[in-house]
């Protein structure tokens, strides 16, 4: 080892971007690894979606009706099931406390995690709808419409989910905890999109509710970091 | 004023304050609670859409009202916890939290006992502000909930504190997004904001000042209880237990 | 450059118990701090709450005279944490690992591959940290801390799970870290000697 190495004196920390990215890039890497975490929420959101024609019953009047709702619900619970694990394994290794003492702002490194949990549950979703959509003989109209507010509206549920799963890691019961917390809070967001979709389906004015889901996703993206970073502060005391 | 405020929030000056003040709460807004439901039920004359039904908005209203309120002192409070590090303030929302969910629960079976002769059905998923009231049930059952789960105490009141705020932002967009949603669905909510007579109002009046100090002297009994288990260590409550009075 | 890392009036409750209570102390560039004290006693507790992790009850840790809840992002900066649990994904290569720490901080000139060398990890690159031993991990983590090339270091018990000779190199790294104008700040139940400017802190 070179013996006059010396510490170097007070350098700039590196900018927020390049702790986002990496920290992105990380869960994505992880993900990759352990591609079982991805895909199960699909397969649910899949099985959810045929749970309810037979239940219902199979006519294509109730399933033009209800296909909105379905996919929707379903979407909010698969997103939901994903979001457990979102900082339990940095909670059990300890990367988490790394975090805390990291020269990066906690909220960006949040942020990071949080778009990788998007572009890994939310994002699939929006693509694997189309096809489930069409099975709830959804015009091809109307899926354009729904992916736009399944892409908004999980990029909120992702973020809004954050704040609950900070706020429950490393509790016993975090799983049914973390349901209770955010399902209430999400219910403004099944509210926007399943109806945009339904009124789409109707040949109505749907643009409020996209509008309506863009606004809370910039929302969301502004403050729930910060909210996330506190919770976690306070759950990792 | 600043001065006062901190006294206040140490917690043997609490103590002392809430015994002397919570009866000055409690009597008067009992008599105006009984004053106002006699007036509500006898004396205000019926309605001519509604018949004898209208008179449960002397109970549900109120209600209603500190459903919301309680949310609001509890978030409130979970703030002024979090930034000014008040301990008596996290005391606060914990005690504000049973009593809001109590009223809340209140409005709901009240709303659904008038929904009854009004819509011919106990609950109307149409709604927006019956749905608004049971999401904020929901809201409360996730804070009582978390606070729960959580063992130690300090923790327990920062991580409820940051729910209750994220939840108060929430509210109003639930709010604004039910009443889009039932506006798609009726077309018109079922009450019509409607004028009142004088002589409807004034006992409606009544009842939300007794509500609301009973409310408060609810609050405050609730606050001193929650003041002496998380202070039992200390050497103020085992003077004041000790001493000849035993504590009042 | 010379740092000073000081603390004053310390106190820290945790549910029922006071860990500690008016705890100051102060450490200056090349100085070993040691906190020493049975298990559970709070060694831990008191690494989080000087890194700003914990709330503390009363009193201020102070970075270059600087309260560090004022500077909290020059602090980390500045502060590397051998944390009793790796903080590092079992699923990810060491080289990913470390990939990722590095990216986090500010750039250091320090070759890597030298450091690999010295602590003796050079042919687990390519494996995943999983796979490798506890012995090995800590060793991984040491790469941590010595590739952040920081001036302070937080040990928590760093010899766990290292054998005679990880030991040996610890305390010599330690030892090197003091003499380079680095200051080191370890929990420790067991005996230490190091040949550095060495305070201890005694918790009870």
């Amino acid at each position: 080892m070179n013996e006059n190495h010396t510490i170097e004196a007070q350098r700039e920390n590196p900018g927020i971007f390049s702790g986002l990215a990496a920290t992105t890039k990380r869960d994505l890497l992880l993900a990759w690894k352990r591609p079982g975490d991805v895909l199960n929420p699909l397969f649910f959101f899949a099985m959810v979606c045929t749970l309810f024609p037979l239940a219902v019953g199979p006519s294509a009047e109730q399933l033009e009706f209800s296909g909105p709702g379905v996919l929707w619900v379903a979407a909010l619970l698969a997103t939901l099931l994903s979001l457990n694990s979102l900082f339990i394994s940095d909670f059990e290794d300890g990367s988490l406390d790394q975090f805390l003492v990291s020269p990066q702002p906690l909220p960006v490194l949040v942020l990071g995690k949080t778009l990788a949990h998007w572009l890994t549950s939310g994002l699939p979703l929006v693509f694997v709808s189309p096809i489930l959509a069409i099975t709830y003989r959804m015009p091809l109209s109307v899926v354009g419409v729904m992916m736009l507010t399944l892409a908004l509206g999980t990029i909120s549920l992702s973020l809004l989910g954050s704040i609950g799963a900070a706020l429950t890691v490393g509790l016993h019961r975090g799983t049914a905890l973390l349901s209770l917390l955010i399902l209430p809070l999400a219910m403004p967001i099944m509210i926007l999109g399943a109806n945009a979709v339904s009124l789409a389906a109707s040949n109505d004015i749907y643009s409020t509710g996209i509008w309506a889901l863009g606004a809370y996703a910039i929302a969301s993206l502004s403050l729930a970091p910060y909210a996330t970073a506190a919770a976690l502060r306070i759950s990792n005391e | 004023m600043w001065k006062w405020f901190h006294q206040l929030a140490s917690p043997p000056h609490f103590y002392r304050i809430s015994a002397i003040l919570a009866p000055w709460l409690a009597i008067p807004g009992t008599i105006l609670i009984a004053y106002g439901a006699w007036q509500g039920l006898f004396v205000v004359p019926m309605d001519y859409q509604q018949g004898d039904a209208f008179r449960i908005i002397y109970v549900h209203v109120p209600s209603a009202y500190l459903s919301m309120m309680a949310y609001m002192i509890m978030a409130t409070s979970g703030a002024i916890g979090l930034i000014w590090r008040i301990k008596l303030a996290h005391a606060v929302g914990a005690a504000a939290a049973p009593i809001g969910a109590g009223f809340t629960f209140l409005a709901l079976c009240t709303g659904s006992i008038w929904g009854k002769p009004m819509w011919g059905t106990w609950w109307e998923w149409g709604d927006p502000r019956m749905m608004s009231e049971l999401i904020l049930l929901f809201l409360y059952f996730g804070y009582m909930a978390l606070r729960s789960s959580i063992d130690d105490t300090t923790k327990a009141d920062k991580a409820s504190a940051v729910l209750a705020l994220v939840g108060i932002v929430n509210v109003v967009i639930v709010h604004f997004s039910v009443e889009w949603w039932s506006s798609l669905h009726q077309g018109q909510t079922v009450f019509k904001k409607g004028t009142m007579d004088a002589d409807m109002r004034i006992p409606l009046f009544i009842m939300l000042i007794g509500f609301t100090m009973v409310f408060g002297s609810m609050l405050l009994r609730r606050i001193r209880t929650e003041v002496l288990y998380r202070e039992r260590r200390t050497r103020w409550v085992r003077e004041m237990i000790l001493s000849p009075e035993g504590g009042v | 450059m010379t740092h000073k890392l000081s603390a004053d009036n310390l106190t820290l409750i945790r549910g029922e118990r006071c860990l500690f209570q008016g705890l100051s102390f102060a450490l200056e560039s090349g100085g070993l701090l040691i906190l020493e004290g049975r298990n559970g006693c709070g060694k831990t507790s008191l690494i989080r709450a000087i890194a700003g992790m914990l709330t503390l009850e009363e009193g201020t840790v102070f970075w270059d005279d600087v309260p560090v809840d004022d500077q909290r992002q020059t602090f980390h900066g500045d502060l590397v944490w051998l944390a009793h649990r790796t903080g590092l994904k079992g699923d990810l290569t060491l080289v990913e690992n470390l990939g990722f720490e590095r990216s986090l901080r500010a750039h250091s000139s320090r070759d890597p591959e030298e450091v690999y060398e010295r602590l003796g990890i050079a042919r687990l690159k390519k494996l995943v940290l999983r796979s490798l031993s506890a012995g090995q991990q800590r060793r991984v983590s040491l790469a941590r801390m010595l590739l952040a090339d920081v001036p302070l270091w937080f040990m928590d018990e760093p010899f766990t799970n290292l054998d005679r000779e990880g030991r040996a190199l610890v305390m010599e790294l330690v030892e090197e870290h003091c003499a380079k104008g680095g200051m080191c700040v370890m929990a420790a139940h067991q005996d230490v000697e190091i040949a550095a400017p060495t305070t201890r802190v005694k918790i009870q």
